[in-house]
């Protein structure tokens, strides 16, 4: 990613410096939502609608009392642990667009295991069920993390394949008619019994556990990202394949392993979805999978920027259907919006990384600009590493 | 005995005429789009916004033909829209120098989002758009956009290795430092490729929304854009095998209406996706590693 620090940057630095370093960030990432409802407002004036109530019926959605936080948080959840997944893979230079499969396979494993009465108390049943969604969500992501790394075959590809055939597969599974723990004629699974479902965490609202568990795992990544060895294998063979195997560590193994735990993360999120949200696993797609991308990308890739990110786009997801209902505007303006977000996004962070590399050439005394920016690791001179291209 | 001739027979008439035609419609709008990602890659910028112009190009084609009853006025309201959709990613891609693959997320999001809420916006009602007249066809229900796919590979593999302009454009995506060195002007080839990228996958969506159906409905493409960046991959960015891609997938959509008529032993949700199986172990033992364009993704220093 061209937005990454360097891996040097973050090691050394206060947790003031950090905060003051990851201010320009968090600025430019407000200016971005900014301009892109902006954006939102013009393309609304141009289609005839006044944007100043739609966006009021916007927030009020999203913020307005309890319970529209709550459903905030409620669609936030999966966009969380999607982003992280995102996320995860980029660091290790991998675009894992398999996220949706990922999530497909975790959601069918969970719910089919929810489904399942062995007469469990519920401390075991529902770990049980979250770990069947993670370890098929694991697989699923390890595959072609596997297949990179001993044919090179490219990730994009498998990943796309496997979106298809997870898909596939639940069908065939949801479809299976003396099947005891599916429902074909609903497309799901039995609903999740009492003792495997997430708890809801305040009454009157869909809030459930899920959140706990997806900032959980933001804290988790972001703690094996920047705290162990592994997650500086990670970023390392992420920003520089090259520096990596210089340092010995094994490009392959990481990647692999890179890639698993990203599947785990959509695992996840697929099974607080099925779990959580909706009592059983529907076999429809989600379409959380290519909106989790965004959510990580928006993030920067990083797990806080992940959480926030998350939490905008489950507030927009949240404050559309108020829109829709009270303003009359499709909801679906809210892709627009997202897109928007990214794209001012992605032009905002070009400009920072032009600022920075001119602080750094006119600080760097006796070098050129060009010479600087390089050392500066400014992605626009360094060539990027093979993994990137696709 | 009886019966296994009879199986055998209906083997023999599956892979029929239908299968074949079938095969070559659902692989034509994969083409279009393949075609144009794969000009957009060989001069440096990785293109995953295709679905997003095949969006854009489809919602556009029905929305012309609506406002000025013509699938011909249609089809050039597409192009323009994906002219128009490939100039913006240029612009992010190329002079802004924006992360090619978030600009790409974004331009589909923008595809998606903007297709169905003007679907909305314009005729009242969630999901589709009335029905609209089609482009002509040519016989067993292939139109006429079909058979200029399928001319588009050998006119693109013919630009890319026999111009000066096509050559232009491989030098732009292997090394732009050198591209650039030499005095070609790497920024405006590749504006044009993507332009012509965006445009080409709105053709593709243009001949979905009113080529084969005869309407609109959101998220139309269902993923065919993905679909084509991934036939450009597995055919190694050469135009030939991309195709040849192109119609594994294609076959492998044509698939799903001839399955159903046979009875089979197997679920048929597994014979669909064979043919995705086969990509996935075709691209790990065939292929071994592909060869992206050196350049992707890069853009010379100074420039």
């Amino acid at each position: 990613m061209s937005t990454l620090p360097l891996p040097t940057e973050r090691e050394s630095s206060s947790p003031w410096g950090r905060v003051t370093r990851a201010l320009p960030t968090v600025l430019s990432s407000l200016l971005a939502i900014a301009i892109a409802l902006l954006a939102g407002a013009v393309v609304l004036a141009l289609s005839g609608a006044n944007p100043i109530p739609a966006y009021e019926a916007l927030f009020a959605g999203a913020f307005g009392g309890r319970r529209e936080l709550a459903e905030t948080l409620v669609m936030a959840t999966p966009l969380i642990l999607g982003g992280l997944a995102f996320a995860v893979a980029a660091r290790a230079g991998l675009f894992n667009i398999g996220i949706e499969g990922q999530m497909v396979v975790g959601g069918l494993c969970a719910g089919l295991v929810a489904a399942w009465d062995p007469g469990l108390p519920v401390f075991i049943h529902l770990p049980l069920a979250v770990l069947a969604g993670m370890m098929a969500g694991s697989v699923w992501g390890f595959i072609p993390g596997f297949l990179k790394a001993q044919t090179g075959a490219h990730e994009v590809i498998t990943t796309i394949m496997l979106n298809y055939l997870a898909y596939r597969i639940s069908t065939v599974v949801i479809g299976q008619e003396n099947f005891p723990l599916v429902n074909p004629a609903l497309q799901a699974t039995l609903p999740a019994l009492e003792n495997a479902r997430l708890p809801r965490l305040i009454e009157g609202t869909r809030l459930h556990a899920g959140i706990l568990i997806a900032l959980a795992a933001a804290a988790v990544v972001w703690f094996l990202l920047y705290r162990t060895v592994f997650g500086y294998k990670i970023r390392t063979v992420g920003l520089s394949p090259g520096a990596a195997a210089f340092a010995g560590i094994p490009w392959g193994r990481t990647i692999a392993l890179a890639m698993l735990l990203s599947g785990l993360l959509a695992g996840l999120g697929g099974t607080v979805d099925a779990l959580g949200l909706q009592g059983r696993y529907y076999n429809v797609t989600l379409g959380i999978g290519f909106t989790s991308i965004a959510v990580g990308l928006v993030g920067r890739n990083t797990p806080f920027g992940v959480v926030l990110a998350g939490l905008l786009f489950g507030a927009l997801a949240s404050g559309a259907t108020k829109m829709q209902n009270t303003a009359g505007i499709s909801r679906d303006i809210v892709y627009v919006l997202l897109a928007f977000v990214i794209l001012s996004v992605s032009a905002l962070a070009v400009a920072q990384q032009f600022r920075q590399a001119k602080r750094l050439a006119s600080r760097a005394r006796g070098m050129t600009r060009d010479r600087a920016a390089q050392d500066a690791g400014d992605p626009l001179v360094e060539p990027s590493p093979p993994s990137r291209a696709i | 005995m009886r019966g296994r001739r009879r199986t055998l027979d209906e083997l023999l008439s599956f892979f029929s005429v239908a299968l074949l035609t079938a095969t070559l419609r659902s692989a034509a709008p994969l083409v279009f789009a393949a075609m144009g990602g794969l000009l957009a890659e060989r001069s440096g910028i990785t293109n995953i916004a295709l679905e997003g112009f095949m969006l854009m190009g489809a919602f556009a084609a029905v929305a012309g033909t609506w406002f000025f009853h013509s699938p011909l006025i249609g089809l050039i309201v597409a192009v323009v829209v994906g002219a128009v959709g490939g100039l913006v990613f240029a612009f992010w891609t190329v002079t802004l120098r924006a992360d090619q693959i978030v600009a790409g997320t974004a331009i589909v999001l923008l595809g998606l989002g903007l297709t169905s809420f003007l679907t909305e916006h314009i005729w009242g009602q969630a999901g589709s758009s009335p029905p609209v007249e089609r482009l002509p066809t040519i016989g067993l229900g292939m139109n006429i956009l079909l058979p200029v796919a399928f001319l588009l590979v050998p006119l693109t593999h013919w630009f890319l290795f026999k111009t000066k302009a096509g050559l232009r454009v491989l030098a732009c995506g292997e090394k732009p430092e050198a591209a650039q060195a030499v005095g070609i002007d790497v920024a405006r080839y590749r504006y044009a490729m993507v332009v012509i990228s965006g445009l080409l996958a709105a053709v593709g969506g243009a001949y979905l929304s009113i080529g084969d159906l005869s309407q609109f409905t959101t998220n139309i493409t269902a993923g065919r854009g993905f679909i084509a960046l991934a036939a450009v991959i597995f055919g190694n960015w050469m135009p030939w095998p991309t195709m040849g891609a192109a119609l594994l997938f294609g076959f492998a959509q044509a698939l799903r209406f001839q399955v159903q008529a046979l009875d089979l032993p197997i679920p048929q949700d597994l014979i669909i996706a064979l043919p995705y199986l086969l990509t996935l172990v075709a691209i790990t033992g065939l292929l071994r590693r592909s060869t992206p364009p050196a350049g992707l993704g890069r853009h010379p220093t100074g420039g």
